[in-house]
């Protein structure tokens, strides 16, 4: 008898395809995992305990650094918390740029996420294009608040910057070739046989299964549960423009991948929309107190972030500072069935499925 | 002209320094090889990807692969504390070795020829299964977790690809009549529609599988598959140990792209016998030149492989593809005698 053992493997912290310092130690039984045990933490930075010592203008730069790679959604997040408990009003032009950068970085973060995947899958090339794409909406927020990545643009009230000169128009030429290039992406990668053999029935689960582990976003609506909070409960200006939510039906890797495509292109058309509808002037910033103090109480708003639903919990005693703030943080929400995916997988589908639940650990830790 | 066979006249001390010669003139090309094509990939695949690819070492960054070696040379040379010593610093060796050996048997034109075998394509086949081992040991002897799993992955592998590898070579061999390399090439001459890749072309289909597999390349790069094993069975290896893994994997490009030209596509002869007046090499260079760049092409283009996809593929339609193509172009010399 050949005596068998099963083999510890330590995947991370530092590892290419953990998209950052994520750790999982999987025992394997030759390629085959028999047990997954996720270890996270590594990026821990305590943004809630240290927001308790913020006013409230202080905390929005440390929303931008929860999620790196879609940081309007969490200034947005934060703010509109804020906004709501205060009952302010915003100005229309403010709401419209919020839609746009909020839509572009949709964009943009389902790009990364594209390129980084196809990057774990073994081709090289789509990675280079989604960041040249990606490079020109980078190109869009750095001419209206001066970053591109963490961009502190949204304020308690509006937002800190007006669109320069020509921006909406430059925003406008964006969306058009957009929409040529996401046909060649299609083109390129998604019906090629490799491809679709790596992730067609791949990490699979069902609706049932993906509402008890809490998931949201593309994760959840690839099992066929139309879930998006832009129309569920419509938040900023959504209301008023045309899109559909993008479903699945299989709850497998390749449903994730055509819904989070999918939404590409209806934030495009959100995006076409919101940008005729721009008005020609007005104020960005609404009547907001020098000192921002929320009444004491707590709220919980909850936006779709391009990874899912982003929740912000706010409890306030009418000081300057917040008592306690809570992110509901998708990432974390949706890496918790990473164990229960991997049983049964080999090594190679556990880089397929934990790229397909598009974590970004700046989230995960906060 | 009969070429000139060194074997069979007395060896004396000029014919063996002539042969020492050019056999250190063969060694200096494939490096230069090396060197350029590694240059090459990385220009066309940064083109192919809309970037500028190497451009700062020398005019062009055609000084980048030679930085690139300098470098890897004055590295210090690492083992790690737990490795097996010996093997450790075998595999690289091992690996290295039958990668040059291996050139021998290569005919470029009618008259340049350094062995001219009768066993021909079987010697080829011979050597080149020694590097699986030499990527087993290098696994092994890491005393790596990513190590071993990249080097028992390659090992499967490669086995399993060498088979439809030689398989799909017997239909030329059939045609030819031999194993020896000129002779296949010579069964080959006439118009470019006689050149075994038309009338072989499954043979052809499945060769070209075969030996991409074989060399470890996109869309079978799986013992080094980045994102899940880190870098496979080399993760260990530094300096200049690295650097003969990197240049046997690419003098296999070499011989991989030499031993299509020969088999598939007529190796010296031109596409039209109207195009003789041009020297042989240079047809065989322009080959040579067309599947190294499809190479890096696929690169460009493609995913990876899973590991039990790739194995079911060499088993379940390479193999069975090989063997009918044998079974036809049997069939098909019976009936309608030699060639296509």
């Amino acid at each position: 008898m050949i005596r068998t053992e099963e083999l510890l493997l330590n995947v991370g912290p530092q590892h290419p395809s953990t998209h950052g310092v994520f750790r999982i130690i999987v025992k394997l039984d030759g390629e085959v995992i028999t047990e997954a045990t996720p270890v996270m933490g590594y990026l821990h930075r305590g943004t809630e305990k240290l927001a308790e010592n913020l006013n409230y203008t202080q905390i929005i730069p440390y929303t931008d650094r929860m999620d790196y790679v879609s940081a309007m959604t969490n200034n947005y997040v934060f703010c509109h918390a804020v906004e709501k408990m205060m009952g302010l009003e915003i100005p229309e032009r403010a709401e419209f740029l919020r839609l746009i950068v909020m839509e572009l970085q949709r964009i943009a973060s389902h790009l990364v996420w594209w390129g980084t995947y196809l990057l774990d899958i073994g081709a090289l090339s789509p990675f280079l294009f989604a960041f040249s794409d990606r490079e020109r909406i980078l190109q869009l927020f750095n001419e209206l608040c001066g970053a591109r990545l963490t961009y502190n643009y949204m304020r308690v009230g509006g937002v800190k910057w007006d669109a320069p000169e020509g921006w909406i128009d430059r925003t406008k030429q964006f969306v058009k070739d957009m929409r040529l290039r996401l046909d060649e992406y299609h083109n390129l990668v998604s019906g090629n046989e490799i491809f679709l053999a790596r992730i067609k029935g791949i990490g699979k689960y069902d609706a049932e299964t993906a509402i008890q582990y809490g998931l949201s976003g593309a994760n959840l609506r690839s099992t066929g549960v139309e879930w998006d909070l832009r129309k569920a409960e419509p938040y900023c200006i959504y209301d008023r423009f045309e899109f559909d939510v993008v479903t699945g039906k299989n709850g497998d890797c390749y449903d994730r991948y055509l819904c989070r495509l999918g939404e590409i292109e209806q934030s495009l058309r959100i995006l076409e929309q919101a940008l005729e509808q721009f008005p020609d002037e007005g104020p960005t910033m609404g009547k907001v107190p020098r000192v921002i103090r929320p009444p004491a109480g707590e709220i919980y708003v909850r936006i779709e972030s391009p990874r899912g639903e982003i929740g912000c919990h706010i409890v306030s005693q009418g000081k300057a500072e917040p008592y306690r703030v809570k992110f509901r943080r998708p990432s974390f929400a949706n890496l918790q069935i990473l164990p229960k995916l991997l049983v049964g997988e080999t090594m190679t589908n556990l880089i397929t499925i934990l790229g397909g639940i598009d974590i970004v650990l700046g989230e995960v830790d906060c | 002209m009969e070429p000139t066979r060194f074997i069979e006249k007395p060896l004396s001390l000029g014919l063996a320094s002539t042969f020492a010669l050019m056999a250190i003139g063969l060694l200096l090309v494939v490096i230069v090889f090396v060197t350029y094509a590694i240059y090459f990939e990385r220009k066309v695949i940064g083109w192919m990807q809309f970037r500028k690819g190497p451009n700062r070492t020398g005019p062009l960054g055609l000084l980048q692969t030679v930085a690139d070696v300098a470098k890897l040379l004055i590295k210090e040379d690492t083992i790690p504390a737990k490795a097996d010593r010996h093997l450790f610093i075998l595999a690289p060796v091992l690996a290295f070795v039958p990668s040059f050996l291996v050139l021998a048997f290569i005919p470029y034109s009618q008259n340049l020829q350094f062995a001219d075998l009768n066993v021909g394509f079987l010697y080829y086949i011979a050597l080149s299964g020694i590097s699986t081992i030499a990527i087993i040991i290098g696994g092994w002897a890491s005393n790596n977790k990513y190590a071993l799993l990249g080097g028992m992955r390659s090992a499967a592998q490669m086995i399993s690809y060498e088979v439809p590898l030689v398989l799909s070579v017997v239909g030329c061999v059939m045609f030819a009549g031999s194993l020896n390399m000129r002779d296949i090439v010579e069964a080959q001459a006439g118009y470019f529609w006689h050149w075994n890749f038309l009338p072989q072309i499954v043979g052809f289909a499945v060769f070209i599988v075969a030996a991409i597999s074989e060399l470890n390349r996109t869309p079978f790069d799986l013992p080094e598959a980045e994102s899940e094993l880190v870098a496979g069975y080399h993760v260990e290896y530094s300096g200049f140990r690295f650097a003969f893994f990197m240049l046997s994997e690419y003098v296999y490009v070499y011989a991989i792209a030499c031993l299509t030209t020969l088999l598939f596509l007529g190796g010296w002869h031109p596409p039209i016998p109207q195009l003789d007046f041009i020297p042989g090499i240079i047809w065989f260079m322009l080959k040579f030149a067309f599947i190294v760049f499809s190479l890096f092409w696929i690169r460009a283009t493609f995913p990876r492989l899973r590991v039990d996809q790739l194995m079911g593929f060499a088993w379940k339609v390479l193999l069975p593809l090989a063997i009918l193509n044998i079974f036809i172009t049997a069939a098909w010399i019976e009936l309608f005698g030699m060639g296509g």
